[in-house]
């Protein structure tokens, strides 16, 4: 059963004066399912996610995200995704619902419909009683869950993550990664970058990267099989190797 | 629109928990026209004249005595010779020499003309046009004196030469304060302008959440005037602050209609932020803003004429404050506060704003990048 393909990269290139951090990268992301884009710090894990989501431009290369091209129709892309970075950023001084706001706003997400979606989403994440505090003065582990249902707010069609687990102790990312299963239940496909290979594991297929060039890509199950190797840390070592 | 009241809601949340932006809204107008209004005076407060008298004479004591007179020369008559005289020239201790030659009062007497030498320190020229002028007009006054001695006029005969009788108007006592008042506001203004609109703006790039913007639909022009607004109206603010202030502390005179002041002050805000956030759109952290705005600021301030008259520059220097924002504020300032000018006579100024102000913007939103 193959499903429609949601994201279509071909011969990406993004150079850096004589750097080269994507080096021809072709791949096809399917619609609704969890992409997983793997390789150590500096491979160009982040470059391929920023410019899939339209904050860079590629050097070459044709790109398509959620049936739009990259070079003339950003700012429809920019409506049907969402996108955690690597760094926190949303906004320190401000609440938990003042962000929330803040982005329903900008997604034009009626006043009634956010504040049904804004309840619910407290209770999910249990966080009703600090819905009035500051996110500065929260722990890491709670901003990167709301930084993720901020991301997904809208319901996009696509949501990119950079690194979103960077940091946090195991049992939070597994409840992150509960989030991520929930989200993408609810037909939102997920582009995920990490360097966590037990993560590896939770995708339904995965690109793994070395110095700007795909290396592989396939499900978990089959990159075992095909490297010889019991679980993914062991499939990264050999190709990184 | 919608779009924008929530970026506004955003921006002034954080500006009112912002510790360091809020008291600085309220000190700066303070301290600028508490101290700066004050410090910044060409009025002289005491002129130091150093007198070296060769002839001793019933004249030269007349004309030294007529000096004493005025409260603010305070003569030191000890110097018998140029040479100690202009040592305290040299250690600033006086402002200025009177010398009178040996026989100053014998060729007045006999030649009927006798002459004076007046060394002034002119490391400030201004300091030293006024000294002399004032010094000008003491001697040219001890010489009807003695016209009317020696010729037995009395004073009040009729003057035999042209006299200039002054009235000063707009500011009829030349009081100083009230030329500098408006002057400091309208920095003020563009001081809460350029440097609060572009720091807050690269502040979000350095800290990362401009690309959470960056990735939702919102547009460029929506972003810049989400930036705008919020400092557009401080900037106001301010101005009304720092006129309440002057008008309270030195009875400020406001002759012009505050309409027309906040009309155009609305007009040229959106110049100088649209610079501001031009500028900002350039650079990657708070250091570049600081350093290109200040280097605007400094020739735009320099050049506006709030120190020294525009008309008095070379014409190459005239042409190119045509493209000074504060030169047109300026004068908008003075002439609406002191003069009572309305639109119709500042015409000029209003076209000129008008146009930096649509220029700068529109190259704020040019220039802003969602994509890198």
């Amino acid at each position: 059963m193959e499903r429609e393909t949601i994201i279509s990269a071909r011969n990406l290139v993004k150079n850096f004066g004589h750097f080269t951090a994507n080096d021809n990268l072709s791949f096809e992301v399917r619609k609704g399912e969890i992409f997983g884009f793997l390789g150590a710090n500096g491979a160009g894990k982040t470059t391929a996610i920023r410019i899939l989501c339209g904050l860079s431009s590629p050097t070459s290369g044709e790109v398509e995200v959620a049936g739009f091209d990259i070079y003339r129709e950003t700012e429809k892309i920019k409506k049907n995704i969402g996108y955690m970075s690597q760094k926190f950023s949303l906004y320190e001084d401000l609440t938990i619902l003042e962000n929330i706001k803040l982005y329903a706003g900008i997604y034009g997400i009626s006043r009634k419909q956010r504040k049904e979606k804004e309840s619910e989403l407290l209770k999910k994440l249990e966080l009703e009683n600090v819905k009035n505090k500051l996110i500065g003065d929260l722990p890491l582990g709670w901003k990167q869950k709301l930084a993720f249902s901020v991301a997904i707010f809208h319901d996009p069609k696509i949501v990119f993550l950079d690194e979103p687990t960077g940091g946090v102790d195991p049992v939070t990312r597994r409840k992150f990664w509960d989030l991520i299963y929930e989200a993408a239940h609810n037909g939102i496909t997920v582009f995920v970058t990490t360097h966590y290979m037990d993560e590896a594991e939770y995708c339904d297929r995965v690109s793994i990267m070395n110095a700007g060039r795909i290396e592989a890509l396939d499900t978990p199950a089959k990159l075992k099989e095909k490297y010889n190797a019991t679980n993914m840390d062991e499939v990264f070592l050999k190709i990184a190797r | 629109m919608k779009t924008i009241l929530y970026l506004l809601q955003k921006e002034f949340r954080q500006i009112f928990r912002n510790k360091t932006i809020l008291p600085m809204i309220f000190v700066v107008p303070i301290m600028q026209m508490l101290i700066l209004v004050f410090a910044a005076t060409y009025d002289m407060k005491r002129i130091d004249l150093v007198v070296v008298d060769h002839d001793m004479s019933e004249n030269s004591r007349q004309l030294i005595a007529k000096f004493d007179g005025i409260p603010f020369f305070h003569v030191h008559h000890l110097e018998q010779s140029e040479k100690l005289a202009e040592d305290k020239l040299l250690n600033d201790e006086a402002d200025a020499i009177l010398v009178f030659p040996v026989n100053f009062e014998r060729n007045l007497i006999r030649d009927d003309e006798t002459k004076v030498q007046l060394l002034i320190n002119a490391i400030e020229s201004n300091s030293a046009q006024l000294i002399y002028a004032y010094s000008a007009n003491i001697i040219s006054d001890f010489n009807k004196d003695i016209i009317a001695e020696w010729k037995g006029i009395p004073e009040f005969t009729p003057p035999t030469k042209v006299e200039i009788t002054e009235n000063y108007w707009y500011n009829p006592e030349l009081d100083y304060k009230w030329f500098m008042a408006p002057g400091i506001l309208a920095i003020l203004v563009t001081i809460i302008g350029m440097f609060m609109s572009g720091m807050n703006l690269v502040r979000e790039k350095e800290i990362g959440t401009i690309e959470q913007l960056n990735v939702t639909p919102l547009k460029k022009y929506q972003f810049i005037i989400g930036k705008l607004i919020p400092f557009w109206i401080i900037g106001l603010f301010d101005l009304a602050f720092g006129l309440t202030i002057a008008w309270l502390v030195f009875d400020l005179p406001i002759v012009g209609s505050l309409f027309t002041l906040f009309f155009m002050a609305g007009i040229y805000l959106i110049g100088v932020l649209g610079l501001g956030l031009f500028i900002s759109t350039l650079a990657d952290t708070q250091q570049q803003v600081m350093f290109v705005s200040f280097f605007f600021m400094m020739i735009f301030v320099l050049m506006g004429g709030i120190f020294t008259p525009v008309e008095s520059m070379p014409n190459w220097a005239q042409t190119i404050d045509r493209l000074n924002p504060i030169y047109y504020f300026m004068r908008v300032m003075r002439m609406v506060v002191l003069k009572g000018s309305n639109i119709t006579d500042l015409l000029q100024e209003l076209v000129s704003l008008s146009i930096l102000g649509i220029t700068f913007l529109s190259l704020a939103i040019w220039r802003y990048r969602k994509t890198a």
